[in-house]
């Protein structure tokens, strides 16, 4: 399902702090129905980028353009629209604690407000069902759940519209390895129902193993390298050895060596 | 709204007769959220009333895209139940067997009827709660200080410095303009008043014995209670919410040595200091309106002072100070430490402190006006 289309279009994007230049003239296109998983070392700025093809950001320079449209227009219908195909799950969750669980995932649908109670009840406990999680929890708080919990119940609400394009910053950081397996799945199984493109920002070499179709690698303020898994190893940068050829990196390409040939 | 190529077609709804003679319902397009959009209630009804014929084949297989919203309407338009005769996308088919599986929602709370002794009793255990709690912190200062008198090289005096200047030097513009304004309209008042008697000369009395033994340590401490001690209940609130005060646990420095002890005695010293800063100002303001209003000129005014107001009265109204500072210190760091990692409880817990630091203030005044009913009044 993965087409040539772009549905994010970076181009020419500079992002500096002060005069930390973060990135430096960098081009990117998501295509449509693909995974994209941006990878680099801690401060390379995967989520100062993800955050500018978010909109919470301002790039210095250079332009973002989701579903065709740049992010920083003036027709707040616009974006409006735009916020409600994408949805975000934030590396701590970001539930509102002062609502209940189950007022969580329904808020975004009630701000529709094309939707009638019975429905949004029916897919609340839909989307709660999605994400592994018993409904006698859905009248409890954020600060009642455990971290695991609350990182699936972000993803029930990040997915509360069924948007097109879902970006995920480190979906599966603080999670055990059997949770963090169940996450990988779960998104697996909704990228077969729906057309799904996703953003990804992970340090997890399992989880971008199993999840991606093409890596963006962020080192040096640039897109050192960007391809499917097989490409990118191929590259000759120092970080990118040390990444996926390091101990750790051997180990998980080890193991997954023969569906890549070795 | 722009719409992407496959999802440019909204569902559309198509009954044709098939070659078996039977009704087919034939929906082709796309049946999500965003192409659905405000048709979502036209529709539901629309669907409701070809639902009303069980005979009806319903054709999914030209649908598109179909999302759980999609999938939710037409459900429900079902009746939450599979129509007799239904054609549908394998790769959709697995939302409508979701959908069969899907648990009950939770039984609503069901309303207790005691509610109003429920929480009435629940209100007097916090309230108890609160004592006890503040009776332990009170009783852990004290240890501390015992153990600082013994030790006096661990006194925490950077963090006694900084929260004298916090919680003192940068309370005195705001009580200085209070104080002033206050003083203005107390004297404006009382002297139209006085003037009618004729009784101009009175006008230091009043203003001087309401001021210093009143006014001026009540509003020094309503404003330090609102400003400092606000922001003492968030600061701890923030550290607990972002773990610091684990941190400091784990790493053996207890919080009431190095985070409460140093709170209470800066505004033990700062409290007196801002009394008599904000009582002045107010006397000035009051001064400054007397010589306008009657005439009384600067000179005579504070040489008469110290001769009806007796001395007595400042050393209550520096009293007051000391007292009221350490326990808004006091209740505002009990606050601050009660407060739960979320942000609920964060807005929660400052608001509390603030409230209740103000009426504990009040009711300390009150007290002082009964013990020392007899001291400094001719």
């Amino acid at each position: 399902m993965i087409t040539e289309r772009c549905v994010i279009e970076i181009d020419g994007l500079y992002t500096r702090f002060g005069s930390h230049v973060v990135h430096e003239d960098i081009n990117l296109c998501v295509r449509h129905g693909e995974v994209l998983a941006l990878v680099g070392g801690s401060g390379s700025g995967k989520t100062a980028l993800m955050r500018e093809m978010l909109g919470l950001d301002m790039p210095a320079q250079g332009t973002v353009r989701v579903f065709g449209e740049p992010l920083h227009g003036h027709d707040r219908r616009m974006l409006q629209y735009l916020r409600n195909r994408c949805g975000v799950l934030f590396q701590n969750g970001a539930l509102f604690s002062a609502l209940s669980v189950y007022d969580n995932i329904a808020l975004p649908m009630r701000e529709l407000r094309t939707l009638d109670e019975g429905m949004i009840r029916d897919l609340v406990m839909l989307k709660l069902k999605m994400v592994d999680i018993a409904p006698m929890h859905a009248t409890k708080m954020p600060a009642e759940l455990s971290g695991g919990m609350v990182k699936r119940i972000a993803l029930a609400r990040a997915m509360a519209l069924d948007p097109e394009l879902l970006f995920l910053d480190e979906p599966t950081a603080g999670l055990d390895p059997v949770l963090s397996d169940g996450f990988v799945k779960l998104i697996q199984t909704m990228r077969r129902e729906l057309t799904l493109t996703i953003v990804m920002a992970t340090h997890d070499l399992d989880t971008l193993v199993a999840l991606s179709d093409r890596i963006a690698v962020l080192a040096e303020q640039r897109v050192v390298a960007l391809g499917s898994l097989k490409e990118v190893i191929k590259t000759d940068h120092p970080f990118i050895r040390n990444y996926f050829f390091g101990e750790r990196g051997k180990r998980t390409l080890g193991n997954i060596g023969n569906s890549y040939g070795g | 709204m722009p719409q992407d190529q496959d999802s440019i077609f909204s569902m559309v709804l198509r009954r044709v007769t098939g070659e078996d003679g039977a009704p087919r319902l034939i929906l082709s397009g796309s049946c999500t959220l965003t192409t659905l959009g405000n048709r979502m209630q036209t529709l539901f009804s629309e669907l409701v009333r070809y639902a009303a014929d069980p005979e009806l084949h319903w054709d999914l297989s030209e649908i598109a895209q179909m999302d759980d919203a999609g999938a939710v309407l037409l459900w429900r338009a079902w009746g939450a139940r599979r129509p007799r005769h239904l054609t549908v996308r394998p790769e959709h088919e697995r939302l409508f067997s979701r959908l069969e599986k899907m648990p009950p929602p939770p039984p609503p709370v069901s309303r207790d009827w005691l509610w109003p002794v429920t929480v009435l009793g629940k209100a007097v255990f916090l309230l108890w709660e609160h004592f006890i709690a503040l009776v332990l912190l009170s009783g852990q200062l004290a240890l501390d200080v015992k153990y600082l008198i013994s030790h006096p090289a661990r006194i925490p005096w950077r963090e006694i410095s900084a929260n004298l200047y916090r919680t003192g030097a940068q309370a005195l513009g705001i009580t200085a303009l209070v104080g002033f304004l206050i003083g203005i309209v107390l004297s404006y008042l009382s002297s139209r008043q006085l003037q009618t008697y004729g009784a101009d000369i009175f006008i230091i009395n009043i203003l001087g014995v309401s001021i210093i033994r009143e006014l001026g340590p009540m509003l020094a401490a309503i404003l330090v209670a609102g400003r400092s001690g606000s922001s003492m209940t968030a600061q701890l609130g923030v550290m607990r919410v972002t773990e610091e005060l684990d941190a400091l646990t784990v790493m053996g420095i207890p919080h009431s040595l190095r985070l409460v002890l140093p709170k209470v005695m800066a505004l033990g010293i700062a409290m007196p200091l801002v009394v008599l800063w904000t009582s002045a100002i107010a006397l000035v303001g009051g001064m400054v309106i007397a010589e306008i209003q009657l005439g009384l000129s600067y000179n005579f005014f504070l040489n008469k002072l110290p001769d009806v107001v007796p001395r007595a009265n400042l050393w209550l109204g520096l009293g007051k100070g000391v007292v009221c500072g350490m326990v808004i210190a006091l209740i505002s760091c009990h606050f601050g430490l009660r407060i739960k990692s979320n942000t609920e409880s964060l807005g929660e817990g400052t608001t509390n402190s603030v409230v209740t630091a103000i009426t504990v203030v009040i009711i300390i005044d009150a007290i002082f006006a009964i013990i020392f009913s007899n001291v400094g009044l001719k």
